[in-house]
């Protein structure tokens, strides 16, 4: 009662309509995006700006014989040519990857996958440049591809990366977490194993705008300003200035506006240094733009894990522990994105959401003739595979228990009390309360109804599946002592300003693919100090203009950027008390905040707002001893562990029994991210996610025929979701604050691409348990479905 | 983006026109009429015509005409016109019920009839359904006009009867009475090409035995209808043992191939349970039809 | 070759290379960069424009061909400083994220309510399903999209005009 009164009463504590702070507000960068004057880097044109075209290899595997550019450099409006032996005399034929490992930035000596980068085209128009493509002749040796990873480690297996000195196979690594001697004594006593091999296929990110950059050398300078689709704009500077010899100063990134990213738009790609390189070599600003199959077949994939699960439980239902070895294809060079000390990313965060016993995971990681990749598509490092493994092997032991999946996962829950819980990998989960989540969800989906109507369908003939997942994210990476990418540690920087007149700017180091940042983080140094959003600019995606930071992915925007932007407000409010304290001649002990001013304890008629003080510390107000003339701070926020967002979801399936055909009925998702700022935002990135969780567990596939011809080069044959497929989503949300995050927050971004795929196999699995069905793997298409229902799933790969 | 290689265009302003235009610039011209099959082959420099004739402005060829018992319909005549014909609902719902399951609603705005059954591409669904309706095909070339039926009309996959110098102008629908027909496809998402469908048409006797039928499949190798089903229905009354025979046969007589949409035997259950799906559809639509 | 058409109410006449797609005429020509492109074969519906009213794929139009007719794109929606109802109704319902596919979406969403003032939820999503989204999950487009309609801009400018008539009376 009495906060409501305070909150009336506090003009900069807003309300439920205008909230000064956290709740549903329109994005402040949607006014742009609906009259079309979104900035997106294809729209960006420079004065006397080329275009650059890659010519990409059509065979997987081949040595290189020769390449004759003549005619291709004879063609109007061409003016320059650039192949792997140019590069080579600049140094710049291979880059580093984000894994220790090179990636050739043009092919030198070999092609190593369908779509590799061979020679570069820079013209006066895109048209030119596209036409001059098909003149360049290349005369390649073909040689076996290693498509099938099963048989990449195969004694005799052609070496795919004889680049590498002393290369003599197809492996890049070993990994394991866990403790292999504890989890194989828990097995061998359990009354209950469960195993299965379980695929999570090859998919693609693929955002709607594809990636793309305009480099812009002056040579005078010796300056680079790049304007490119960089997820990560200051990582990318520093890695550029180690590729290309410019010094880091000189070289500007600039993120604008990006279509979509969801991991695809986080590595550096051979076409960027390429636009680069051309920019350099021609003296003129280079674009160059990706079409869509460029996209589909170069950039970074997703997943492609064959995973060997086993779980172990009593007879009664008790979850003891969980088991893994990981076959993991990174394709032709190891590019993934993650923290170093981890090359399979956090996969070893499948022990779930369960109070486990023991675990192990052993993950091998073996070269193939594909693009390279795998860490994306809102993975949130693998968590999605983690996820996916052990909610499929949990419902499994449930068939197997002959026990609702439901009870078994209510059974086995991390309890409340039991946070922070150390798990057998290593993991410290924050916070939860997941059996809250859960019943909540079965609630709002109706689920004893649900069960029912299941039962009377399926007495007619009729195939209703209801699956449930229950999912642990973990995301906010990382502590510095242990994440790093290539060295760099995976903190952000904050930098906030109260201009004279009350109004501020907050620079942000991630940058926003559509995730509403400039809202969001407006809102956070709203409730902080009490400036109205609508007062607060937020400036992200130039790297001249923002502090040094990691970016975003992983969903780490809120747990890192957001922890930085919520600790530089209160080093504002911080100095402005001091500020203030001088303009009232009070001490500033005496002085209390409310939202928006600091005020004289017991008199709150005296006190300053932000916007007095901001004027004050500007103005003529005789400061106090240390502090500077300005109301401006800045943080770099080193995060002490990570966020654990979670949630529980339940599918509603329809399988046609005669097509195979699947209909997602409904799709019920409660999902706890702690503290939530901007409601709206939160439930558009769920939404975002469950479409993707549709998208991989029906139809998206990124196939490739024995000679290594990527299949899913299109949008033709790789399926996104449309409207049609997709239900009118059904929501929820428990709170859970984040103990050690600023203000409790935790990631929402990916949460539903993790946690939705399980809980639609699940319920596809469920449907078609009349056959006898146990498991199947992704995608569950017509076709695959209707062979499951012939007693013989298959894996798709 | 892919984008085409350089050719000239022109656009033509009468049927004659374009007929001349295609005499005069030869084998390397080539029609485009809503051009989204031809267009996305030029851009992937799969199709590179010298002249491109462009057939979008005549509108003399953009119509639904019922003409006694035959509806006529011009070559030109978007997707999305035949969707929305009240006319062709009523009269061979087959087609209302493909119109739906063809590309997505924006490509039907620019997509034509004409260009679809010229395309001939075996997974499209508007050439099943003129053999089912056994429709015919109007073609004029410099000669003047021909008529032929689906069967002559269609060579195989991407093959068609019409000449260079000719232009398909008009399909025409006979209309029959107490008929009923279906359509049915199985995809892997809404606007993809088909894994397999099926149509069928059937007449009903005033007896309410089965008069005519057909069946076509879509995607599964077959050039003509299901000849053997239609045989075995004709002449019985509508009901579920001969559709379930009728399947059979379609399943039979369909010789698909496995790609990425599913492997050999999905596609022949599929023309099974399709084919036992349209036949109920359109037997008892025919039930309901009042007249021709 | 010349052309000449309607650009949202505009005519203008450009010379063009005949290959020259629509898409890429309205962005790069005219300099419109509202209509964004995603693919190569006329799946996504990034670049859809409403050409005479209809929306079509203008990657998968050449410019030749729109020789004649008339072109809107999201750079035409508003009246002046007057959003469209369906660009509000995005705006409102948070049916838009990155904002790439949003113009193509919001130039469908007014045809369709141009044809059909009050669709139901189906034939929304039925309406936009050449088009895709990465980001939003559709819910909330259609939810922009029943927002516009339950919002009529003629509606809204009534109400505007009542309460202007209210306000002289009282001055």
């Amino acid at each position: 009662m009495t906060i409501i009164e305070e909150r009336a009463a506090n003009p900069a504590a807003g309300d439920e309509n205008r909230p000064i702070g956290y709740g549903r507000i329109q994005r402040k960068e949607d006014p742009r995006f609906v009259r079309g004057k979104g900035h997106y880097v294809d729209d960006i044109v420079l004065p006397g700006m080329l275009h650059g075209a890659i010519l990409r290899s059509p065979v997987a595997h081949a040595r290189l014989v020769s390449i004759d550019t003549s005619a291709a450099l004879a063609h109007p409006g061409v003016v320059a040519v650039i192949t792997g032996q140019d590069l080579l005399g600049l140094k710049l034929a291979w880059a580093p990857t984000l894994s220790a490992d090179v990636q050739a930035v043009l092919a030198t000596d070999k092609v190593r996958f369908q779509g590799q980068e061979v020679a570069f085209v820079i013209a006066e128009d895109r048209y030119a440049a596209r036409d001059a493509l098909e003149l360049i002749e290349v005369d390649y040796d073909v040689l076996p591809p290693v498509i099938d990873v099963r048989t990449a480690l195969d004694p005799g297996a052609p070496v795919i990366r004889d680049d590498l000195e002393g290369r003599t196979d197809n492996h890049i690594f070993d990994w394991e977490a866990g403790n292999s001697a504890e989890t194989d004594a828990v097995f061998a006593s359990a009354d209950v194993v469960v195993s299965q091999e379980v695929v999570y296929p090859r998919v693609h990110p693929a955002p709607m705008e594809t990636c793309g950059a305009v480099a812009d050398f002056e040579p005078i300078e010796g300056a680079l300003t790049l304007y490119e689709t960089s997820q990560a704009p200051h990582a990318h500077r520093t890695l550029f200035a180690i590729v290309s010899g410019i010094p880091e100063h000189k070289i500007r990134i600039v993120s604008p506006d990006i279509g979509g990213g969801f991991g695809n738009k986080v590595g550096i790609y051979p076409g960027y240094i390429l636009a680069v390189v051309g920019s350099i070599v021609t003296g003129r600003p280079v674009k160059w733009m990706e079409d869509r199959s460029e996209n589909l077949m170069s950039t970074s994939f997703a997943r492609d894990y064959i995973m060997q699960g086993e779980i172990a439980a009593t007879k009664d239902g008790k979850i003891l522990a969980v088991r893994s070895t990981v076959l993991a294809d990174h394709g032709a060079f190891n590019a993934t994105a993650q923290p170093t000390k981890y090359p399979a990313g956090f996969f070893h965060i499948f022990t779930g959401s369960y109070d486990l016993q023991a675990a192990h995971c052993k993950v091998t990681g073996v070269y193939t003739n594909k693009a390279p990749g795998g860490v994306a598509y809102a993975c949130s490092f693998r968590v999605t595979e983690a996820v996916y493994l052990v909610e499929r092997l949990v419902d499994m032991l449930a068939h197997k228990l002959e026990m609702d999946p439901a009870k078994l996962r209510l059974m086995n829950l991390i309890k409340p009390e039991q946070f922070p819980y150390k798990n057998k990998t290593g993991w410290e989960y924050d916070s939860g309360n997941y059996e809250q989540a859960l019943r909540k969800s079965m609630e709002m989906a109706g689920y004893d109804d649900l069960r029912r109507e299941q039962q009377e369908k399926r007495a007619r003939g009729e195939l209703m599946g209801i699956g449930i997942s229950f999912f642990t994210e973990t995301v906010g990476a990382g502590p510095r002592k242990h994440m790093d990418i290539v060295g760099l540690g995976m903190a952000d920087g904050a930098e906030l300003r109260i201009h004279p007149t009350g109004k501020a700017v907050v620079r942000i180091s991630v940058q926003s693919q559509g995730q509403g940042h400039e809202t969001t983080f407006a809102q956070i140094v709203a409730e902080e100090i009490g400036i109205p959003p609508e007062d607060i600019d937020v400036v992200h995606g130039d790297t001249d203009q923002t502090p040094f930071g990691l970016g975003t992915y992983g969903s780490r925007s809120t747990p890192v950027s957001g922890a930085a932007v919520a600790l530089v407000a209160r080093k504002v409010r911080e100095k402005a008390k001091f500020i203030a304290a001088a303009m009232l001649e009070a001490r500033p002990e005496d002085l209390e905040w409310e939202k928006g001013r600091w005020f004289v304890k017991g008199d709150p008629s005296v006190g300053k707002t932000m916007a007095e003080i901001a004027m004050g510390a500007h103005g003529t107000v005789t400061l106090p001893e240390g502090i500077d003339g300005n109301l401006d701070a800045e943080v770099t926020y080193d995060p002490p562990n990570l966020t654990f967002p979670f949630g529980a979801y339940i599918c509603v399936v329809d399988v046609d029994p005669g097509t195979g055909h699947v209909t997602v009925r409904r799709f019920i998702a409660v999902d706890d991210c702690g503290t939530r700022i901007n409601p709206m935002i939160i439930e558009g990135q769920v939404h975002g996610g469950l479409t993707d969780g549709v998208g991989m567990a029906l139809m998206q596939f990124i196939e490739f025929d024995k000679e290594g011809n990527n299949l899913g080069g299109t949008f033709m044959d790789y399926l996104i979701p449309t409207a049609l497929e997709v239900p009118d989503w059904e929501t929820g949300f428990t709170v859970t604050p984040s103990p050690h995050h600023p203000i409790g927050a935790k990631g929402i971004g990916e949460s539903a691409t993790v946690g939705s795929p399980p809980a639609i196999v699940n319920a596809v699995v469920d449907a078609l348990a009349p056959f006898g069905i146990t498991h199947m793997d992704m995608p569950c298409t017509p076709a695959r479905v209707w062979e499951a229902m012939q007693g013989r799933p298959r894996p798709p790969i | 983006m892919q984008i085409p290689a350089s050719f000239d265009y022109v656009r033509a302003s009468t049927v004659d026109d374009a007929i001349s235009l295609l005499e005069r610039h030869g084998p390397e011209s080539r029609v485009v009429a809503g051009g989204h099959s031809l267009l996305p082959m030029m851009k992937l420099r799969l199709a590179r015509p010298e002249w491109l004739i462009d057939i979008n402005e005549l509108f003399e060829l953009d119509f639904v005409l019922r003409d006694a018992n035959t509806l006529r319909v011009g070559a030109m005549t978007r997707h999305a016109t035949l969707l929305e014909s009240p006319e062709i609902a009523r009269l061979f719902p087959i087609v209302a019920d493909a119109e739906r399951v063809i590309a997505d609603p924006t490509v039907r705005n620019r997509g034509t009839i004409g260009g679809s059954l010229c395309q001939a591409d075996p997974a499209e669904d508007l050439s099943t359904v003129c053999k089912v309706l056994r429709a015919e095909a109007v073609i004029r070339g410099p000669g003047g006009e021909r008529v032929l039926s689906m069967h002559d009309f269609h060579k195989g996959p991407y093959e068609t009867a019409v000449a260079h110098n000719e232009l398909l102008v008009e399909v025409r629908f006979p209309i029959r009475p107490h008929s009923g027909s279906a359509y049915e496809k199985v995809e892997r998402r809404v606007g993809d090409w088909a894994v397999v469908a099926a149509g069928a048409a059937v007449s009903l006797a005033s007896d309410g035995t089965i008069d005519d039928v057909t069946i076509g499949l879509t995607a599964v190798g077959i050039e003509g209808t299901v000849t053997e089903a239609e045989t075995l229905l004709r002449g019985h009354r509508p009901g579920e043992e001969l559709f379930v025979a009728a399947g059979r046969l379609a399943a039979l007589a369909s010789d698909p191939v496995a790609d990425q949409r599913g492997p050999v035997d999905y596609k022949r259950h599929l023309a099974d349970e399709l084919t036992r799906r349209v036949l109920r559809r359109a037997a008892a639509r025919a039930g309901e039809a009042q007249e021709g | 070759m010349q052309i000449s058409m309607t650009i949202n109410g505009t005519d203008i006449t450009e010379e063009i290379e005949p290959r020259v797609l629509l898409v890429h005429f309205i962005r790069d020509q005219l300099r419109l960069t509202g209509t964004h492109w995603g693919c190569d074969t006329s799946n996504c519906g990034t670049c859809v424009v409403l050409m005479d009213g209809r929306p079509v794929k203008s990657c998968t139009v050449l410019a030749a061909m729109a020789d004649g007719h008339s072109i809107t794109t999201v750079e035409g929606l508003a009246t002046g400083a007057t959003l469209d109802p369906v660009q509000q109704g995005f705006m409102e319902e948070h049916g838009l994220q990155c904002g790439f596919c949003t113009p193509g979406m919001m130039l469908t969403a007014r045809a369709l309510l141009d044809h059909n003032p009050h669709p139901d939820d189906g034939e929304i999503r039925e309406a936009i399903s050449g088009q895709m989204c990465r980001c939003t999950g559709y819910a909330t487009i259609v939810r922009s999209v029943q927002w516009a309609a339950a919002h009529p801009a003629g509606q809204d400018r009534m109400d505007e005009m009542e309460e202007n008539a209210g306000e002289e009376v009282t001055a």
